[in-house]
């Protein structure tokens, strides 16, 4: 449901910066049902990739054969991000608090001593601050969803309303966070991230007892309609092809 | 310049103790070999440099041979984890390893830099973020024309800078296509360089949309088939998926990551000490 509900996030033609894992199947199979044109670009400088399969890294061979210009690192980077020329950023992450900032450094409170030691930025930071907007998609737990991240990896909204303007970061950040037990959304006024709507069976107690701070619900919670038959026919294929 | 030679005679006339090295390739072209080669030569106290450290750099910092690392995302695309860089940094096994973080859009750009002859680039990045306060290499600037500030960044400059290409010819003239990461910028940045290349060929076909490194712009060549793997030589292998996932159980315990370097990359060495007994 996670995966459907990233994909129906994406509209028809919006150019998408893809990462690895969840987001790429999410993109492609929003590509395979509603929206054939929206645009992937991945971070390896592929820019239009059509793959038939799904990728296991950021840089197989099926997006570059696909795609309609493969352009270098520093290019992807600085020529395609920076400027904001890419509508939507899609981002995993370890860990997000309430003002959607993002870890995947370190967890533990040492950064030179950290008790698990992540992979890193990666081109997350600047996939944060410089795309129109941000959709992330993270797992819901305790764990995942706490009060305060270990380390500002990626900033979503700082400390609160105003802080990405006063940081001079051109995206809007954040617009949705969406897990396996729903979606959030910052509220307009205080930026904090909020319940607006939940998956099929799942009760809104459910999502506030998997996060780690005091969950704000919306005061009209909508419920996501349930996948269709295409979005699992198109879901299933997908992950056939990427093998067992 | 463009010398071709082969890759053991490259690495250790390029490879020092306590040299800053770069080994580059954007999930493609990774220069696989070349680091294997570093480990049996027994470098040690390098300053490994690389966006995205993976396998290559697992088995380097596992065998011992880096002091120091800069990068930008250590992991094990698609996988998961690198058990041996996190044995580094969480336990200092085997010994002790000192990083510098970036983003990959603050480490593309500081190849750039070096390759342009410049002392750092600008960019907007890792304002806000908290890798501002642990990485001292990334500093404020005040833009003279319009009072902006953005983000500098320190050119990288490494001792030795590493690729795998597709082909050179004889003359050393390197030509590489599919996606090209990082590899031009390494390799102009570097003090000196070696390409592996999957062939050696008499002429240099024409191909849209391949870079082409002039052999006077480059140290060494060396012909390597396969010089990639697991990674993957668009036209001529696959990447090896199969290999990517079953490192994570070699890399996960120190046990059988000792025995994977003996019965693998060390098996050669034993081979060639062998040879001159």
């Amino acid at each position: 449901m996670m995966t459907i509900a990233a994909a129906r996030a994406l509209r028809d033609g919006a150019r998408c910066f893809v990462g690895i894992g969840r987001p790429s199947t999410a993109a492609n199979l929003a590509r395979r049902t509603h929206a054939p044109d929206l645009v992937l670009i991945y971070e390896s400088g592929t820019i239009g990739a059509k793959p038939g399969t799904l990728p296991l890294s950021i840089g197989d061979g099926v997006l570059a054969e696909t795609a309609d210009t493969v352009v270098s690192v520093p290019e992807i980077f600085n020529y395609w991000l920076q400027p904001g020329r890419i509508d939507v950023g899609f981002l995993g992450a370890a860990q997000i608090d309430r003002y959607g900032n993002i870890n995947t450094t370190v967890i533990g409170d040492d950064y030179r001593s950290p008790r698990v030691r992540l992979p890193g930025a990666g081109g997350a930071p600047e996939i944060a601050a410089s795309c129109r907007e941000v959709i992330v998609v993270v797992k819901q737990s305790p764990r995942a969803f706490v009060e305060r991240v270990d380390f500002v990896t990626s900033v979503g909204y700082g400390s609160g309303p105003g802080d990405r303007a006063r940081l001079g970061l051109t995206g809007r950040g954040p617009a949705l966070v969406i897990t396996d037990l729903g979606i959030m959304e910052p509220d307009p006024e205080t930026a904090e991230l909020t319940l607006t709507q939940v998956h099929p069976g799942v009760a809104p107690a459910q999502a506030t007892a998997a996060t780690g701070w005091p969950l704000a619900v919306a005061g009209t919670l909508s419920t996501t309609p349930e996948p269709t038959a295409a979005e699992l026919a198109a879901l299933r294929d997908l992950n056939r092809q990427a093998g067992p | 310049m463009g010398e071709i030679t082969s890759l053991r005679d490259a690495i250790a006339d390029l490879a020092f103790d306590g040299a800053t090295v770069a080994l580059e390739g954007f999930t493609h072209l990774i220069p696989v070999a070349a680091g294997q080669e570093i480990i049996r030569q027994g470098r040690r106290d390098l300053t490994l440099v690389r966006m995205t450290p993976d396998i290559v750099y697992d088995q380097m910092i596992g065998a011992g041979c880096a002091r120091k690392l800069v990068f930008s995302w250590a992991g094990n695309p698609g996988v998961g984890s690198l058990h041996r860089f996190r044995d580094a940094v969480q336990n200092g096994w085997p010994v002790p390893l000192e990083i510098e973080e970036h983003s990959h859009a603050g480490m593309a750009n500081r190849y750039v830099a070096g390759a342009a002859g410049l002392p750092f680039a600008v960019l907007r990045g890792y304002v806000g973020t908290d890798l501002v306060a642990q990485t001292p290499n990334i500093k404020p600037i005040t833009c003279p024309f319009t009072g902006e500030v953005l983000t500098a960044v320190p050119a990288l400059n490494p001792d030795v800078g590493i690729v795998h290409a597709q082909r050179a010819d004889r003359a050393g003239n390197v030509q590489m296509w599919g996606i090209t990461g990082v590899h031009k910028e390494v390799v102009l940045a570097s003090k000196r360089s070696l390409v592996t290349v999957e062939e050696i060929v008499d002429h240099l076909d024409p191909r849209p949309g391949a870079v082409i490194l002039p052999h006077w712009a480059i140290t060494y060549v060396a012909e390597v088939p396969g010089g990639a793997h697991p990674s993957y030589a668009m036209g001529y292998s696959e990447r090896d998926n199969d290999y990517y996932q079953a490192w994570d159980a070699i890399s996960r315990d120190r046990d059988a990551f000792g025995d994977w370097l003996t019965s693998t990359v060390m098996r050669e060495v034993r081979a060639i000490l062998g040879d001159q007994a």
